[in-house]
Formats: C-alpha cells, sequence, structure tokens
C-alpha cells in the first residue's frame, strides 16, 4: 500500500487519493546533543558508551536536595549555533520544569525553555534539484536529556540507566515549511552540517546525538489551512524519518478520504513494522505544567558576550560555497557537494592548496566518493588521506603515471593506505616518456604490420586506435598516451 | 554545673574555650535531657555515640579559634546527614540515608560542632504545628498537649527544653519564626540566598530558606555567622563576603527608624498580643529608635498568594519521590504507573498529598494564569510594598503570629485557621527578606507570644541588633515546670 | 472556578497519587475551601503587574564545562528499594 501511490510532479511532492491529490505538511523538533564535556546542569561525563549508571552524579538522578548549576559552554553554544541559523539571539531566556513522570526521568520534570527560549526565529536555506527554498526556524532551546529505559533485559522488568540523564540539548524547531521526505533530508543534512561546521555537535545519529520528532499532517492541494498533525516521536535516522512519513501521510490521507477525522496524538515509528502507531501510555501525560524554575534564576545575556561569539564564528557551508565558486571556478552543484561535511571541504581545500583543482575535484567526487560509499565510511575515515590524495594527483600532472594507473593506484591506495609514490615505485608503473625508446617500439610495430599502414596511408583512419593499442600492449600500458600519439602521427605522415 | 543546658551557647562556647568544662561533658548532659524526652517527641534520630565520640576527639585536640568548639547540636531533619537517616519526617524517606552532608551542617561541623541528633518536623516541612509527620506528634515544652507550632515543631521543643544548645530549622512561610514564638525561642529567617539550600530537602524552592533557631539573639547572630556563606552549589546562593555578626553585634539602636504595618491589626487578636507589640514601640522607643507608621497594603493576600507558589514548586519537588532512586516502594502493583501511584500515594501523608495536589492543580492546563501567574504578580505587589516600606524606614515591628501555642489536634480538621498561623510570618517569605522572631512575654494561659522584625535584603546585622536591644530590656524568662521529666 | 471530584480525579492522576474513594468527599471540602480562599486574589487587579520573576537580583552564575562528579554508580544505587549491580530496577513500563 504505502508508497504506491507517491507521484512527483515537477518537483511537488502529492499524495494521490481516491479523491483527489493532498500535500504533507511536515516540521521538524531536532534535538541536537550540546558537544560539552560535562553535563546540563552537573559536572558527570557526557562521554558515549560508558557502562550503566557510571556517568551519573547526586543531581542527574535527583537526590534530594540536589541543585542545578548551568555548564557556561552549554549555553555559548546554544548562542553560536542559533547565530549559525540567521536567528535572533534572544537576551533574557528562563528555564522551566516540564513535569511528567517516566522512570527515566529522576527529577519528575525536566528542565527546558518554554516561554522564553534562549533563541528566537531563523532560517536554513537548502539546495534542492528544484531549486533553492528556506525553511524558518521557529526556535532554538536548550534542555536536558534523560535516562534510558531497558525493556529487554528482563522479562518483568524495565532497567534504567541515567548515563544520559541531564545531558545538554539543543532543541530546534522548524517552522511547518517542508513539505516532502526528500526535503527533511536535505533539512537534517543542512542542519547537521551546519552544526559540525560550528563544532556544537556532531550529529551522530548512530549514538543519539541528533534525533528528531516529527510533525505531520496532510492537506487538500492548493488548500491553506493546516490539518491536524500528528507527532512522531524520536526517530534516529533519515531513513526512518522518511519511511515515518511517507507512512504516517499515507494513513491520514486514508482516514480523511473515508470521512474521519485524525486525532491529534504523539505516535511512535515501529521500525521493524515499518508503521506509526499511537503512544497510549504519553496520552494522559500532555499536561506538562511548565513553569519557571525556581532553582535557577532568568538567563541574562550581555551583548557584548553575543557579539564576542558573533565575531569568532568560522565560515557556514553557505559562505564556503559562494567562496568555493569563485575561487575554484566550481559549478553551484559542485561546490554544493564539496561544502555539504566539513570535512569534505577541510579534504578538498588541503588537496587544492598543492594540486590540480580540476583533478581534485573529479577524483574527490569520482573515487573517493564511490569508495566511501561501497565501505560506508565518512571521508575522515577514508585510508587515502588528502595528503596521499594530493600526491596521486600530482603524479597525473605531472605525466609519472596515466589516469588509467591511477585507477590502480587508487584501489590499492584505498585498501592498504600505502603512499601512492610507494606503489607507483614498487610495481614499476610509471609512464614510459623516453622518446628514443617508444619510437623503437613503435617502429617495430610499423615494419610487423604493413599491411596495415597501408590501409591506413589509403584513408582507413580507424587503424589509428590499433596502433595505439599494439603500443601499450607492448609497453605493458605504461606508455606515455600524449608521447605515442604524437610520434605515431609523425610516423605513419612519412 | 547543673544548669548548663539551660545556658546560651555563647555561654558554653565561652566554658569551653576557657577549658572550664569539656565537650564530652556538655554532650553527655545533654543526652541525658535527651533520654527523658520520649514525651516530647522532639527527636527522630538520636546520634548519641556518634556525638560522644566526636567530643572525646575534640577533648583529645581541641581547637578554640572556631564559632562551635565541640558543640553538640541537634538539626531539623530536613537537612541531609552524611551516613545519618534523613526523613523530612516521611514515611517516603523513612529508610533514606543521604551519602552526602548538606551545606549548612557542614559549615557547622567545619565550625567545631557536631551532629547530636535528627529533630522531628511537619512531614517536608508542610504544616504549623508538627502534627503533620510521620513520626508522631511533638509537644511544646511549655504545656502538655500543646503543639510547638510548626514546621520546625521538633528543632524549637528541643531547643526550648534544652536537649540541644542551639539548633536549625528551614522556614519557608514561617516554619522557624512561628515555633520560636509558639516555644518563647529565638527564631531567625535570613535573607533568601544568604544560606545554602544544597542538600536540604527541598519544600518550595524560591521560599525556602535555613536559619537558626536559638535561646538568645548573641546566640543567633554566633550560628547564623557559622552558617551563612557563599555556595557555588546552589545558584540562588548570593556571592558576598561573610560578615561577623557576633562580633558586630551592639544593643545601640539610636537614630534607626522602626516601621508599624497597621495592616498587621488582624480581628480576633488577642488583646495580649496587642499589648506586647505596643509595649515593643515603647522599648524601642527607649532606645533611642523612632516609631513610624507604615502601610503594607497587600498583606491580606499574602497568604492565598503563599498558598499557590508553594504548592505549585512543591508538587514539582516532590514529584522525584516515585520509588526508584530512594526512599519507600509500595509492593502493590504491577506496572511502573500503579507503582508510582500506590508508592505516593501510600508514603505521602494527607497534608503533603492536599498540598501536591494544589500546586498540580494550579499548574495544569488551563488554570495556570489564572492561578499562578495570578499569584506571581500579587507576590510582585507584596514585594513592592516591603521595598516602599524600607524607603522610609530600616526595619519593621510586628507580632510574630496570631496567637500563642494552640491544643494538639485543635486546628487539625480545619485547613484554613492552620493556614492562618503563617499570616504574619508568609508576607516575609514571598519578599525574599529577612526577620527574626523575639520572645515577648505571653499570653493569659502564660504561653509564650513573640515579636517579629522585618529587615531589608541583607540587613541582618542590623535586624540583630534591634533584636539585640530589645530582647534586654524585655527580658524574658523561660520558666518551664519540666512536665515531661515526671 | 471551583474543584470538583473530577477535577481531583484528574489532578492526582496527573500527580501520580492514587486517591482513596472513601476520602474524595473529605478531601472535595478542603480543597474547596482552601479555593475559596485562594481566590480572594480575583479581588485585586493586576493587569499592569509584572508576574515576579526572580526574588533575587543576581545573575545566573555559570559552571565550567568540567568533569568533575559522577562515577560513583554504588552510591548512585544504594539506596534504590530495587536495584541489580548495574541498574535500577521497575516494574514493567508498557508503551
Amino acid at each position: 500500500m504505502v508508497g504506491k501511490v507517491m507521484n512527483k510532479e515537477k518537483g511537488k511532492y502529492l499524495i494521490e487519493g481516491e479523491k483527489g491529490k493532498w500535500e504533507v505538511v511536515i516540521g521538524l523538533e531536532v534535538h541536537a546533543q550540546v558537544s560539552s564535556n560535562s553535563k546540563l546542569f552537573s559536572g558527570s561525563s557526557t562521554k558515549f558508551g560508558a557502562d550503566p549508571n557510571t556517568q551519573v552524579s547526586l543531581v542527574d538522578s535527583a537526590f534530594p536536595g540536589m541543585l542545578p548549576v548551568i555548564n557556561e559552554f552549554c549555553v555559548q553554544q546554544a548562542i553560536k549555533t542559533g547565530l549559525g541559523l540567521n536567528a535572533k539571539i534572544n537576551s533574557y531566556s528562563v528555564f522551566d520544569r516540564k513535569n511528567y513522570f517516566y522512570a527515566d526521568l529522576p527529577q519528575g520534570y525536566q528542565i527546558s525553555q518554554y516561554k522564553n527560549p534562549i533563541v528566537g526565529e531563523g532560517k536554513i536555506t537548502l539546495d534542492l534539484p528544484s531549486g533553492t527554498k528556506t525553511i524558518g526556524i521557529e526556535r532554538l532551546h536548550l534542555e536536558q536529556d534523560a535516562g534510558k529505559s531497558i525493556h529487554d533485559l528482563d522479562p518483568s522488568n524495565t532497567y534504567v540507566d541515567l548515563n544520559r540523564s541531564g545531558v545538554a540539548l539543543m532543541e530546534i524547531v522548524s517552522k511547518p515549511d517542508l513539505s516532502s521526505p526528500d526535503e527533511v533530508n536535505a533539512y537534517i543534512k543542512k542542519l547537521r552540517s551546519i552544526m559540525r561546521y560550528l563544532g556544537t555537535c556532531d550529529g551522530n545519529m548512530q549514538e543519539g546525538s541528533l534525533r528528531a520528532d516529527v510533525n505531520v499532517s496532510v492537506r487538500k492541494e492548493g488548500n491553506k489551512e493546516l490539518g491536524t498533525r500528528c507527532e512522531i516521536k524520536n526517530v534516529n535516522s533519515i531513513k526512518f524519518m522518511q519511511m515515518a512519513i511517507i507512512y504516517e501521510a499515507q494513513r491520514q490521507v486514508e482516514l480523511l478520504e473515508s470521512g474521519k477525522s485524525i486525532d491529534q496524538e504523539t505516535r511512535l515509528f515501529d521500525t521493524k513494522k515499518n508503521e506509526t502507531r499511537s503512544m497510549r501510555s504519553k496520552e494522559d501525560a500532555h499536561d506538562y505544567r511548565y513553569f519557571p524554575d525556581p532553582d535557577l534564576l532568568p538567563l541574562n545575556l550581555n551583548k557584548e558576550l553575543i557579539e564576542n561569539i558573533k565575531k569568532n564564528l568560522p565560515e557556514l557551508p553557505d559562505q564556503k560555497k559562494e567562496r568555493f565558486i569563485n575561487n575554484y571556478s566550481l559549478t553551484a552543484y559542485e561546490a554544493n557537494v564539496l561544502v555539504s561535511e566539513k570535512e569534505i571541504s577541510d579534504y578538498f581545500e588541503e588537496v587544492v592548496k598543492t594540486s590540480d583543482i580540476k583533478l581534485a575535484k573529479n577524483w574527490i567526487m569520482g573515487d573517493l566518493f564511490a569508495s566511501l560509499n561501497e565501505k560506508n565510511i565518512s571521508i575522515s575515515q577514508s585510508r587515502v588521506t588528502a595528503k596521499k590524495m594530493s600526491q596521486l594527483i600530482d603524479s597525473i600532472s605531472s605525466g609519472v603515471i596515466s589516469g588509467r594507473t591511477a585507477k590502480e593506484v587508487f584501489e590499492i591506495m584505498k585498501e592498504s593506505g600505502e603512499e601512492p609514490d610507494k606503489i607507483i615505485e614498487s610495481k614499476g608503473l610509471q609512464q614510459k616518456s623516453d622518446p628514443k625508446e617508444l619510437e623503437k617500439i613503435i617502429e617495430k610495430i610499423l615494419t610487423d604490420n604493413k599491411d596495415k599502414v597501408e590501409q591506413y596511408k589509403s584513408g582507413k583512419d580507424k587503424l589509428f586506435g590499433f596502433f595505439v593499442g599494439q603500443v601499450m600492449k607492448i609497453s605493458g600500458g605504461k606508455a606515455n598516451p600524449q608521447l605515442v600519439n604524437q610520434i605515431l602521427k609523425d610516423k605513419l605522415k612519412k | 554545673m547543673a544548669d548548663l543546658t539551660k545556658k546560651s551557647l555563647t555561654e558554653i562556647v565561652s566554658l569551653i574555650k576557657k577549658k572550664e568544662i569539656k565537650s564530652e561533658e556538655v554532650t553527655n548532659l545533654f543526652i541525658k535531657n535527651i533520654e527523658n524526652d520520649k514525651k516530647l517527641n522532639s527527636f527522630i534520630t538520636n546520634s548519641n555515640e556518634h556525638a560522644v565520640k566526636k567530643a572525646k576527639n575534640f577533648d583529645k585536640n581541641p581547637k578554640f579559634d572556631t564559632l562551635l568548639p565541640g558543640i553538640p547540636i541537634a538539626v531539623k531533619d530536613l537537612f541531609c546527614t552524611k551516613g545519618v537517616k534523613t526523613t523530612a519526617g516521611s514515611k517516603m524517606l523513612d529508610n533514606f540515608i543521604p551519602n552526602y552532608e548538606s551545606t549548612i551542617t557542614k559549615n557547622l561541623w567545619n565550625e567545631g560542632a557536631f551532629l547530636l541528633g535528627k529533630l522531628n518536623c511537619d512531614e517536608y516541612a508542610m504544616g504549623s504545628s508538627n502534627e503533620t509527620s510521620f513520626f508522631g506528634n511533638v509537644m511544646n515544652p511549655v504545656a502538655e498537649n500543646t503543639v510547638p507550632g510548626g514546621s520546625s515543631g521538633g528543632s524549637a521543643s528541643a531547643l526550648a527544653a534544652d536537649l540541644t544548645p542551639t539548633t536549625i530549622g528551614t522556614d519557608t512561610g514561617g516554619s522557624i519564626r512561628q515555633p520560636a514564638s509558639f516555644t518563647g525561642t529565638v527564631g531567625l529567617k535570613p535573607t533568601y540566598g544568604l544560606c545554602s539550600r544544597w542538600g536540604i530537602v527541598a519544600f518550595a524552592s524560591s521560599l525556602d530558606q535555613a536559619g537558626p533557631m536559638t535561646k538568645t539573639v548573641e546566640d543567633c547572630a554566633l550560628m547564623l555567622e557559622a552558617m551563612a556563606g557563599f555556595d557555588e552549589k546552589d545558584s540562588t546562593s548570593i556571592n558576598k563576603k561573610k560578615e561577623n555578626y557576633s562580633k558586630n553585634l551592639t544593643s545601640n539602636i539610636k537614630g534607626l527608624k522602626i516601621g508599624i504595618p497597621k495592616e498587621y491589626r488582624v480581628d480576633g487578636m488577642p488583646k495580649e498580643i496587642d499589648k506586647l507589640w505596643e509595649n515593643g514601640k515603647k522599648i524601642l522607643k527607649e532606645s533611642g529608635a523612632e516609631i513610624i507608621d507604615i502601610s503594607l497594603p497587600n498583606t491580606k493576600y499574602a497568604l492565598p498568594t503563599y498558598y499557590i507558589v508553594a504548592p505549585a514548586e512543591a508538587s514539582s519537588n516532590l514529584a522525584r519521590y516515585d520509588g526508584v532512586k530512594y526512599g519507600f516502594r509500595s509492593n502493590k502493583g504491577t506496572n511502573l504507573i500503579e507503582m508510582y501511584e500506590n508508592t505516593r500515594s501510600e508514603g505521602f501523608g494527607d497534608e503533603v498529598k492536599r498540598r501536591i495536589l494544589i500546586g498540580t492543580y494550579v499548574l495544569s492546563s488551563g488554570y495556570y494564569d489564572a492561578y499562578y501567574i495570578k499569584a506571581q504578580k500579587v507576590r510582585q505587589l507584596i514585594k513592592s510594598d516591603f521595598d516602599e516600606s524600607f524607603k522610609k524606614v530600616d526595619a519593621i515591628l510586628t507580632p510574630s503570629t496570631p496567637s500563642a501555642a494552640f491544643k494538639i489536634g485543635e486546628k487539625k480538621n480545619d485547613p484554613i485557621s492552620m493556614y492562618l498561623n503563617d499570616i504574619f510570618t508568609v508576607p516575609v517569605n514571598l519578599a525574599g527578606i529577612p526577620a527574626i522572631s523575639i520572645p515577648a512575654g505571653t499570653d493569659n494561659n502564660n504561653y509564650p507570644l513573640g515579636l517579629q522584625l522585618i529587615g531589608k535584603t541583607l540587613d541582618e546585622q542590623k535586624l540583630l541588633n534591634i533584636a539585640f536591644a530589645t530582647e534586654k530590656k524585655i527580658n524574658f524568662k523561660q520558666n518551664l515546670n519540666r512536665w515531661w521529666e515526671k | 472556578m471551583s474543584i470538583d471530584k473530577d477535577k481531583i480525579k484528574h489532578v492526582s492522576k496527573l500527580a501520580r497519587i492514587s486517591v482513596d474513594e472513601r476520602k474524595i468527599d473529605d478531601l472535595t471540602k478542603d480543597l474547596s475551601s482552601i479555593f475559596k480562599f485562594i481566590e480572594q486574589l480575583n479581588e485585586l487587579n493586576t493587569d499592569k503587574v509584572e508576574p515576579l520573576s526572580s526574588i533575587l537580583n543576581e545573575p545566573l552564575r555559570y559552571r565550567k564545562d568540567e568533569i568533575n562528579d559522577g562515577k560513583i554508580r554504588d552510591k548512585i544505587l544504594e539506596n534504590s528499594p530495587k536495584k541489580n549491580e548495574e541498574f535500577f530496577v521497575v516494574p514493567k513500563v508498557i508503551e
């Protein structure tokens, strides 16, 4: 059922129902873990993967009389991220308590920001196949993460690990400006890229550093009013977000077309069954009774602090893209790809520091990306470092090896991480570029194939390729092709 | 020195410093009194052995350059004490042994004192008569079957009965000053933020403040000096230099202006209270102070405001008592939600549950603006009333309570009349300012009554000075027949 | 705005406190009188008053981003009514 009725026309994502076409309206609440050493309100570590309950203080486990004290670094990172999202930084913000009971919420409330968040409205520009699209940011606020409930270690009990309890999160709320799973993909990637450039969040979705609640509603094509939305909680990969949206939008269309209405509710995405379902246990917890946390004072930010952070902001993807287009004569598409991840742009810039730009972009976006995909690794994990890539490109530029040989060398490099010069040396892959040596080979070929020489001279031009092939065969592929062409042309003229 | 336990803290400190008595002797004398306190029920936990050990250690290696050398002190059971059960007067924490020490008690121990025991109090400090404690009523040494006030009722009772040379309490709406008034002792609620809240079981975070309870104003200055101080672990702790309240204590209050708020004269108040108030004015005038009539127009709204703000904060502060990490867990119920509901229903007493429900209600969707925001607005008005008054006066003199100690059970079934006990003390907490209650005389039952002096933010020294001058001239004498020992 | 049994039941659900059916009438009576008392505040016009945001005139104080706590699992777990060597243990949660 799901996915069958999708239709893309002119880049617009519509669902074809029985009774017409429907648009999907999507808003995201992204939870991004601040890259800090210690938690938002306590001095315990935030490091991923520690033994259960070893990164828990008396504050994180809510012992009687324990009090929160805010981490300065986390506040700065929120401001930085806000500035990276072209957003308004609020000089006055307040920490509120969001009250609900859950086993992994030791205080019985989460410290968050409700009415007065630290960051107000901003925007993100997406580069889509159909052009650019601006997505509005509603707000960004700081809050505590909860712990983890583990349901599958014991048939009758739930185990609670509070290592994550109190870790600082930035909740970044978009406006309902997204209208397809592809846009969601582009949005998350761009947001993640901005935060990685800033260094405020590592964006590691496998470790839970980036999760999202996805708000989905549908409306008849062209309708301006928003439909009733459902919130799909805590989705931790882009693929699952997309699958959840596709399922949920279809579900809503079917409900509406059969004359039923949508309940505004919280739903859970079941990745095994590929479906969303109502989270009944959360239903009566909807009344969160927010009120300002009396253990904390309002957060007043002075202008100098904000200006200072602004001054020291690194170059962000959009700015870098402009610079790449101007400085390296890249197309907008190429620049987009190369700035999409900070690591990629850093890699590119290191290679072109010494090496040919055109070769660099082709090799990075071609063979290197293919190898990353094949191995499912990031550029920083590749054994082909920027330095080695530079060496490889330089040996092409200087004629030491041909482009074809370079591919052979690259195949070895990506597995072993060996330096290209050493591979070329040890395998004797250097091109034969000595004209006298090549002349000897060519003369022998021409003597052995007199009939073909005659045919060529009488107009059968295609035989030129045959002669080149013979030279390559005899030289073991190492003959410099430009030189071979030149000598052959000279000899065949005579 | 048979009467030693009747002496003031300052006198005992001086005797120890002069080496006229050993810490162990002092400690044993108090322990002897404690052993006779069964009828008062002021202790939840005795730390006799610990105290004697500490006293012996002190005597072996005495350090006299501290504020409280070798002094045993019993504290309200709301302060977390490392390795010693801390109950907050609740079944919920009946088995809770913290592995950390509250900043305030740590400050006392750093000044040479040590723990003598944990004192009974209203459950989670919610009460004005010490009748809500899971560990039973506390009686007032003043008369059998009367309440000692609350919530620091055990502290007031133990102090008045000479079971501890001094003690500490917490005051959210009057929980130090009202029991001090009922037992003929001195109690100070400091400026919000002067004493760290770290390690004190929280009731209402924006109102809670720890303070000293003592036999004399001089003792009060000494104790405040030991307790107060900046604590980086409490975001609401004020970062300021320590003050020498005891050294700077003086009864010279010439030229100070004392305000008398007309709104503190309420209907049905016993005549004796009015008389004592008048006497207070007279004494202050004689001491060279100027008496000025002032108005605190929003006084009558303080109590309704308090009964929104305090329960709202409490409903959230007490959410952590869920049977997961520490304390009581009900074994009824098969899933998490049932476990929560049974644990909290069985673990909390009626008054605590009542306040959690009030607090939950005033914060709930659709009622938040009408109750909580409204209360925060009125709280602003009440604070402004004080701010305005303090432009004209140095301190304000009022009665501490609208009546003297009442009989156990007398008000237990009428929450409003119980809440009205705090009518004169609550505005001070809402405004975050300091106030002290000192014994001023007795009513016609011979039960003690107190006068309250209210000061500006961080103006504790002046407040202590005025109290010191007043105390001298009132010359209140505690005269107990020690019925509980018979 | 008066409080009634249904509201009390709703609120007790939110507060995770089960209320004894036998006690609910008394509770309703008590809470009604308390709310009547509280609602005296409605006599006051507070339209132009800003709600108090903090009782202190101090700025929020920051902590440095340093790891100086944690690694005390035994202490964290020792008071728990039900635990094993690594975790707090609670009755099964139904999602």
